[in-house]
């Protein structure tokens, strides 16, 4: 397997979507290429360290303002009658 | 090396048809539960896609008011958080387009070819890498990293990878094929990747080990 090809399967690899042969193909390929080794380790890293990020957490004061604004908007709508909806 | 697990338990299915049977009866307060169940995910998305506060906030408003308006379009043949965030994603869209006139955004556009992509820097990092830096400078360099990436990169990573949709459920929302999703996905990881790697890489001398840049792909 090329390097290339390993890269190809990268994404399916993560995501734990591919067939065991395939599977037991980029594993053989991981052992003796350091450099694929490091590109999937540190890709999962990426997709780990954003997974567990907090950026862009909605603030419980604009959350509870947001919620009150759509949720009287609703009824206003249901008031309005449903051809307003 | 094992597989990425989804980070959030989903609620159940049965329970959430129920909230939306009753809201398309008029229940508001059953709307307002839905709302509670995903604004902080319909916000962080948003976010992610229009780069801009103040239009997430307005996202947020007016994509659970559409779906408010237009529930009787949905037929359950999906999720109701999948029906959403395709509202959502369209909303945030139209958002970075009137920001953006120059631009045009399109979850279509493929700005790159593939070899583009191909690691130029293989670098390892260090073992806790995100610990170099506090909370703040972390924040900083995530937002800075993924915001140089196109929208439909940016936006197919973040609905997959952050907020753990199925590569399936991320077509629907997106309206693409899952090859295309798919290539997207691969892509933006690697261009993250790369990117994060001139913050995090193994410091020469930082634990004893010499630091070898690699020699690229073979």
């Amino acid at each position: 397997m090329k390097c290339s090809e390993f890269l190809h399967e990268l994404t399916n690899y993560l995501d734990g979507m591919i067939d065991d042969r395939t599977r037991a193909e980029l594993e053989d390929h991981l052992a003796w290429c350091h450099n694929c080794y490091v590109v999937c380790d540190t890709t999962k890293k990426t997709i780990e360290i954003y997974r567990d990020s907090k950026l862009y957490e909605l603030p419980e004061d604009l959350r509870t303002r947001l919620r009150t604004a759509i949720v009287s908007k609703c009824q206003a709508r249901k008031k309005a009658g449903p051809e307003h909806a | 090396m094992n597989a990425i697990q989804a980070k959030i338990g989903e609620p159940p299915v049965s329970d959430e048809l129920a909230l939306v049977q009753a809201a398309k009866e008029g229940d508001v307060g059953a709307f307002e539960e839905l709302v509670r169940r995903y604004d902080r995910n319909v916000f962080r998305i948003a976010q992610h896609i229009t780069q801009n506060r103040e239009d997430a906030e307005d996202v947020v408003q007016d994509a659970f008011l559409k779906a408010y308006g237009n529930l009787n379009q949905f037929q359950g043949q999906s999720k109701f958080y999948t029906w959403l965030v395709r509202i959502a994603v369209n909303e945030a869209l139209m958002k970075l387009r009137r920001r953006r006139p120059e631009r045009t955004v399109s979850l279509d556009e493929d700005v790159k070819t593939e070899e583009d992509s191909l690691p130029r820097e293989v670098a390892d990092w260090g073992p806790n890498p995100e610990q170099q830096y506090s909370q703040a400078e972390l924040g900083e360099i995530l937002t800075r990293t993924i915001q140089g990436l196109p929208a439909s990169f940016r936006t197919v990573f973040v609905l997959r990878d952050v907020e753990g949709l199925s590569t399936e459920e991320t077509a629907s929302a997106l309206d693409l094929s899952i090859p295309a999703v798919k290539s997207r996905l691969l892509r933006a990881r690697l261009q993250l990747r790369e990117r994060l790697s001139r913050y995090f890489q193994r410091r020469p001398g930082a634990d004893g080990t010499k630091h070898e840049s690699g020699d690229g792909t073979q």
